[in-house]
């Protein structure tokens, strides 16, 4: 299993230099000139010149590589021009503000959309089929930013039940002591439980509408799956033994049918953490979208080659984790190094 | 199964917490909320220091409030009711008193005022600061530059609480250019400490730390996402302000921004859409306050280098083709000053922005055109930033319908914000919707960056004509020795020039739109456009 690993890493590394090259020569090719918008008003050409030296943008191309993968070796990913902050500093706040958004509402989404699936499966053609289709439909064709601005819209300012949409916390709570940068678990952690409501309640709008938008895919998934799994022979065969309806669905079909669900959960996951950008702008949510966006939108270099090489890496973790799932769930499917 | 079971506890609580959550007050809290400010806005700091590379505009707010000068302005009140700064009338910051000679400033330094770590304020930082702000380039020095502060042989320190400033040349704008938010006091001692060979300025530290003597300190800041600053409680520079606490919220979505403040959770919002603005007001729920923007003009600039607006003929023709009321009506919602229609474009008065003689009337811009020898038609671009788009576009939608009828067909061109400034610096844009405004509010000043032959970047029309330089040097330097009848020989002249040769056509005088709960007061309007929370108070 170790060496599988191992060897699966190894193949990494490639793909690894590919991506550092790619970000770096594509954020050089991006219109737009970091000198003359950093200058900022009143620049004059001289004074323009002047910031273009200070930021190392009067260097060859070559040598400006050198000098971003020697410190890349060092861990250091550069600084950010529109914050004035480390990119690594930046992402390690960022990242958990993302991935604690997209794990909610992953969480919450599976927890609908999975048994959703199944029956919808099990009763083909029924009234929870045709309702499975319906959600899911309004699902992927509501766009996030307008389901966000509803429920906004709805449970905050009509109702007032929601908190306002400033971000992760009330700007009476201070933030809980970074443990894991998860504050669910970081306010547990430190035994503040009011802090935790607090989180938890600013968490629940932008959970609620990542978890609309994907519900939809693994609903689908999941029907498909479990369709061509109940068809299969060893389901009849369990049938015609006299197994219990749910031994036969949950414990043979559905367990045949995992394989394409969690390969949509990867998929649909980290989908989410890079692509969730309009729920962060729509309810503040200092997430690593927003920071990438925003850092492409003020042509700063540093900030985008980070966020794509994070993003790389992580991609490539879920991978190896996902290949390595296929293994547990299934014992036939095994990885041929 | 654990796992589960955990997280399903957690849906419970998720549940029963969205039920209570506005109930969760304390007493306590009730109290720092009477005693905190919340301001949203769209964009937060990425530098709190003025004089760091590309700091941007939120960042100015930061070092306004957190570092000192060594004069201000006072307030006034204007006829509408609301505060201004007063832009003739300096009062002393951590100078309590100055003297003015022929060729130099001398400034007697307070001398009870400390720095946020303790250390008193020396006419040594004062000059160290003003040093600084000469040297490292970029913007800062552009800024001092504008004032006839250029070397650090000008800055001398008489003694400990003495500061003197020789004067290059005589220049009016000498004075005022100290108290904008440039030049203020730094903690050198602070600083050097933290400073290195590469970086002797220490430009790295005050990035993320406020090293000043100023009525706030930055108390923790989040990049993207949030400011807090807490009073300093021995400011001397003047009244102790009333809030303790001042928390700035990035809130990207305008309409969140929005939702709040008629909640009544965010007390302060700027960078609203101007139909925001509109309702809010009309709906009378929170306090909406506009000011014009001092020196301030949206215009629609030609590039009077290139055919085919090189033509005098054709740059009148799409003046007299503008829809101004239109755009008055439809895309300000009349939150902003009309600066169309004036008898005539002869300059009535030393004030600036004033209106030009120029009123939508296609006839005559039809006839125009055939005149200067275009009746068959012409294909351009007209260009904004989109980053100023909620404004710029439906300007340029609206001038486009209009320019069809007269035979011009302008594309749109949307130009992303991390672009404009590098387009507007290539000077080949042929048309494009922008806006000026300058910190000082002379208009020989906006007309030195704006039409003035050095040719800088805001004169993106590339216009350049010797009688207008000379007339725009002639009423500086007459400013400066007091020579008021060519001063006002030359103001009118150049204004006059501007209009009827017309490079660029001005539409209207923005406002600068704030909306505050009813219970905030003190708000005042600064030429820098951001907020000044030394004069906020919260009831």
């Amino acid at each position: 299993m170790l060496q599988t690993i191992g060897r699966r890493l190894l193949t990494v590394i490639p793909t690894l230099i590919g991506v550092i090259v790619v970000t770096f020569l594509l954020t050089r090719v991006l219109p737009g000139d970091p000198a003359v918008y950093f200058a900022g008003p009143a620049a004059t050409p001289q004074s323009i010149e002047e910031i273009r030296k200070k930021l190392g943008f009067d260097r060859p191309l070559p040598e400006q590589f050198v000098y971003y993968v020697s410190d890349l070796a060092k861990g250091n990913l550069g600084n950010s021009l529109s914050t004035g902050q480390s990119v690594v500093e930046e992402v390690a706040t960022r990242l958990p503000a993302s991935a604690e958004l997209t794990l909610f509402g992953l969480f919450v989404a599976m927890v609908i959309a999975v048994p959703l699936g199944i029956l919808a499966a099990v009763k083909q053609g029924s009234i929870i089929d045709h309702a499975c289709r319906v959600i899911a439909t309004l699902g992927v064709s509501l766009p996030v930013f307008f389901t966000g601005l509803l429920l906004v819209y709805v449970f905050y300012f009509l109702l007032g039940w929601a908190p306002a949409p400033i971000g992760r916390l009330d700007i009476f709570y201070s933030t809980p002591d970074r443990v894991t940068g998860f504050y669910l678990i970081d306010s547990l952690l430190a035994g503040d439980v009011e802090t935790f409501r607090a989180a938890l309640a600013q968490l629940i709008l932008p959970v609620v509408t990542l978890a609309i938008f994907s519900i939809a895919p693994i609903a689908r998934m999941t029907r498909a799956a479990m369709l061509s799994a109940l068809s299969s022979e060893f389901v009849r065969t369990a049938r015609a033994s006299g197994l219990s309806p749910y031994r036969v669905v949950i414990t043979y079909a559905f367990r045949n049918a995992m394989l394409p669900v969690i390969t949509t959960f990867g998929m649909v996951f980290s989908f989410l953490l890079g692509a969730n950008v309009l729920v962060e702008k729509v309810f503040a949510w200092p997430g690593i979208g927003s920071y990438a966006v925003e850092a492409l939108i003020a042509s700063d270099y540093a900030p985008v080659q980070g966020f794509v090489l994070t993003m790389a890496i992580l991609y490539v973790m879920l991978n190896l984790a996902i290949d390595l799932l296929y293994g547990v769930i299934d014992p036939r499917v095994r990885l041929e190094g | 199964m654990k796992r589960r079971d955990f997280l399903k506890s957690m849906t419970a609580v998720a549940a029963g917490s969205v039920l209570s959550a506005p109930a969760v007050w304390s007493p306590a809290k009730a109290q720092a909320r009477k005693e905190t400010l919340l301001l949203v806005t769209e964009n937060g700091p990425n530098n709190l220091d003025i004089h760091g590379v590309g700091t941007n505009r939120p960042g100015y707010e930061a070092s306004w409030n957190c570092y000192d000068r060594l004069l201000s302005h006072a307030k006034k009140t204007l006829p509408d009711g609301s505060a201004s700064y007063d832009r003739d009338k300096l009062t002393p910051e951590l100078a309590e008193d100055w003297t003015t000679g022929d060729m130099s400033a001398t400034f007697k330094l307070r001398k009870d005022a400390t720095f946020h770590d303790g250390t008193p304020v020396t006419a040594k930082d004062v000059k160290w600061s003003f040093d600084r702000a000469v040297t490292v380039g970029g913007f800062p020095t552009v800024q001092m530059k504008a004032g006839s502060l250029e070397k650090p042989e000008q800055f001398v320190v008489d003694d400990d609480h003495t500061f003197r400033i020789d004067f290059l040349r005589k220049d009016r704008l000498t004075m005022p250019d100290l108290a904008v938010i440039v030049p203020g006091i730094y903690n050198s001692a602070l600083i050097k400490k933290n400073a290195s060979e590469k970086d002797p300025w220490g430009l790295e530290y005050t990035k993320s730390n406020s090293a000043g003597s100023g009525a706030y300190r930055v108390a923790s800041w989040k990049p993207g996402v949030e400011v807090v600053y807490e009073r300093f409680e021995n400011w001397k520079g003047g009244p102790l302000p009333k809030l303790k606490r001042i928390v700035w919220r990035t809130i990207p979505s305008a309409g969140n921004r929005r939702a709040l403040m008629e909640r009544g959770d965010a007390d302060v919002s700027f960078d609203l859409p101007a139909k925001d603005f509109a309702e809010l007001r009309s709906e009378g729920k929170v306090n909406v306050v506009s000011t014009p923007i001092g020196n301030g003009i949206y215009y629609l600039g030609m590039n009077v280098k290139n055919p085919p607006f090189d033509n005098e003929k054709l740059r009148q023709a799409v003046a007299y083709a503008v829809p101004y009321q239109k755009i008055m009506d439809a895309a300000m919602f009349k939150l902003a000053k009309p600066m169309f229609g004036a008898a005539s474009n002869q300059a009535q008065s030393l004030e600036w922005p004033q209106p030009h003689g120029y009123d939508t009337d296609l006839n005559k811009a039809k006839a125009l055109m055939a005149e200067a020898g275009f009746g068959e038609g012409i294909d351009t671009t007209l260009s904004f930033d989109l980053g100023q788009g909620v404004v710029s576009e439906p300007i340029a939608i609206l001038i486009q319908e209009n320019l069809k009828q007269i035979g011009i067909n302008a594309t749109i061109n949307k130009v992303p914000g991390a672009n404009w400034r590098s387009e507007m610096a290539k000077k080949s844009l042929p048309m494009m919707v922008n806006f000026f405004s300058g910190w000082l509010d002379y208009p020989e000043y906006f007309f030195f960056w704006c039409y003035h032959g050095q040719n800088a970047i805001f004169n993106t029309m590339s216009y350049v004509d010797p009688d207008m330089t000379a007339m725009i040097d002639g009423a500086r330097k007459a400013a400066g020795e007091g020579d008021w009848k060519t001063y006002d020989k030359d103001v009118k002249g150049f204004v006059t020039k501007a209009f009827n040769e017309v490079p660029r056509i001005p539409l209207f005088q923005p406002y600068l739109n704030v909306a505050l709960q009813k219970n905030i007061g003190g708000y005042c309007y600064w030429f820098h456009r951001q907020l000044d929370y030394r004069s906020l108070s919260k009831a």
